[in-house]
């Protein structure tokens, strides 16, 4: 298990956006079997909260509610981020606001 | 035979007055925006000066969709039990050309690239360009989008903080994490007079607030709130590295600053709309790549033309006019019938005869000295509170002087330390 704590649920504020949800092409790609170190890493920076580790420390990350910020990138790109390309044409986040 | 004169990859700050200026030469330009809109992908916290977009609009500046002018500059030092602010507000940060403004990108790029349409440029929306095109000498001459590739004399790139092409164009590498900071925002509706009467201010004013410490709980970064016209913009601006070695989510961050006693009344009864993330370039001359190569220049956020102070956050002011100095380059070197990379040296020069690479040179250290600022974010805030408590806690036993009393607060920090931080602060700024 993780031991990184928190209370907000993202999710939640992310079901306020606005996407096309690319369901047959996922833009970002882990490497198999992500380091627990450097996976934590992407739990902390990902201001979508996307990667996520259950009770038993089971790992997970869902590209649906990405907001193609590149920070896991940044972060991890040379380590367990093996894909982020841009979407595919009019698919994912677009923001309203911004 | 080139398709286009220009080329012009993402129509943000920088790109869209890069295409404007072509346009209004009367070239042959193309704006590629992987959002379904202008401003679709982009986030600001976020203030514009108003400087930069007067000198490309001087005749229809009044009608930039700005939200608010900021008349009030907050700044708090924040410890986990208390909160230090300075409010300031004069007659200076009103003027003409050294006022700024709140802006939200969807409407406020959506504007930029209306301009650039009205003077000629075309517009496709919706398609990220994966690659660029390159002829057999390495010199850029267009783009792969979705199954098109499209040619043209000159490439401006103006695709962002996360850029995928600066390596292909000028062989930028990607930013350390160290050098990058994340972006979480999120937007609060509230009626322009609810904003007004908490933020103290005038009809079409406002405020830009920025917290240093217990907002990132002492990590590298900070937080923000700007006012927009019906809603208020808060979130986290937090180093990439610092976070991802802390212990809080950067979400947390944002949450936990929301929920303060300080911040909580000024959201009280205001509707979330958008959650956002971005990345800030915050390594400035740094992290900064060569801005040329044969056929390409590159403007704003992907050739980290960013800084932060600490008190004011500057980025989309130097890409405006940077995009506007790329623009005149490309029509310069158009005309001239060389766009090589000798042929688009003077965008380079324009850019080191203008504030922004002076400003960017001048804050050079800038990003090294916040990074290691620990005090900052833990220490000052604590320091600040203490010192504030000795002045205005009043419980009825005897007072001591304000010597005694202050004295062992300073030395909890240290005074080597203090005098160490001031002295790099005024080095580095």
């Amino acid at each position: 298990m993780s031991d990184i704590k928190f209370s907000v649920n993202v999710d939640e504020y992310l079901s306020l956006n606005k996407y096309e949800v690319d369901e047959s092409n996922a833009h970002i790609e882990l490497v198999d079997d992500p380091s627990d170190e450097e996976f934590d890493k992407l739990i902390l920076v990902c201001p979508a909260a996307l990667y996520k580790r259950d009770e038993d420390g089971k790992k997970s990350f869902d590209y649906a509610g990405c907001l193609e910020c590149g920070t896991c990138r940044i972060a991890c790109g040379d380590t367990i981020i093996k894909k982020w390309e841009n979407p595919q044409p009019t698919m994912g986040v677009e923001y309203r606001f911004g | 035979m080139a398709d286009f004169d220009a080329i012009v990859v993402g129509s943000g700050c920088a790109g869209s007055i890069a295409a404007y200026e072509i346009a209004k030469a009367g070239k042959s330009v193309l704006v590629v925006e992987r959002g379904n809109f202008a401003g679709a992908k982009n986030m600001t916290g976020g203030r514009i000066y108003g400087h930069c977009l007067r000198a490309v609009f001087p005749d229809n500046f009044d009608e930039i969709p700005f939200e608010r002018k900021v008349s009030h500059e907050r700044i708090s030092l924040m410890s986990p039990t208390s909160n230090f602010t300075v409010d300031f507000s004069s007659e200076d940060l009103l003027k003409d050309g050294q006022e700024s403004y709140t802006v939200l990108r969807a409407p406020f790029d959506q504007w930029l690239a209306e301009q650039a349409e009205n003077a000629g440029a075309e517009y496709i929306c919706g398609i990220a360009v994966e690659k660029l095109i390159k002829d057999e000498n390495g010199k850029v001459v267009g783009i792969f989008a979705g199954e098109d590739e499209i040619t043209a004399d000159v490439v401006v790139l103006c695709d962002g903080a996360n850029s995928l092409l600066a390596e292909q164009a000028v062989g930028a590498k990607r930013p350390p994490a160290s050098q990058m900071a994340v972006g979480v925002k999120e937007v609060y509706e509230l009626p322009e007079e609810e904003i007004e009467k908490r933020f103290q201010c005038q009809p079409g004013e406002g405020a830009a607030w920025l917290f240093a410490g217990d907002a990132t709980h002492g990590s590298f970064g900070g937080g923000i709130i700007y006012t927009n016209k019906d809603s208020i913009s808060i979130g986290i601006v937090a180093g990439v590295e610092a976070t991802a070695n802390g212990d809080v989510p950067v979400y947390q961050m944002l949450e936990d600053l929301k929920n303060r006693p300080e911040v909580a009344p000024v959201l009280k009864g205001a509707k979330c709309v958008e959650h956002s993330g971005h990345l800030v370039p915050e390594g400035g001359i740094t992290t900064m790549s060569e801005l040329i190569a044969d056929g390409v220049m590159i403007a704003g956020d992907n050739a980290t033309m960013c800084v932060n102070l600490g008190y004011t956050v500057r980025g989309m002011d130097y890409a405006v006019a940077a995009g506007q100095m790329a623009g005149q380059a490309a029509v310069k070197a158009l005309d001239a019938g060389d766009t090589s990379k000798a042929g688009l040296q003077c965008y380079v020069d324009a850019l080191e005869n203008s504030f922004v690479m002076k400003d960017l040179r001048q804050f050079k250290n800038v990003p090294n000295f916040m990074e290691h600022f620990d005090r900052m974010f833990c220490g000052y805030p604590e320091m600040i509170r203490d010192m504030m408590n000795t002045m205005f806690v009043v419980d009825g036993s005897p007072v001591q002087p304000m010597k005694k009393s202050m004295m062992p607060i300073v030395k909890g920090v240290g005074f080597m330390n203090l005098f160490k931080d001031v002295k790099g602060a005024m080095k580095a700024l």
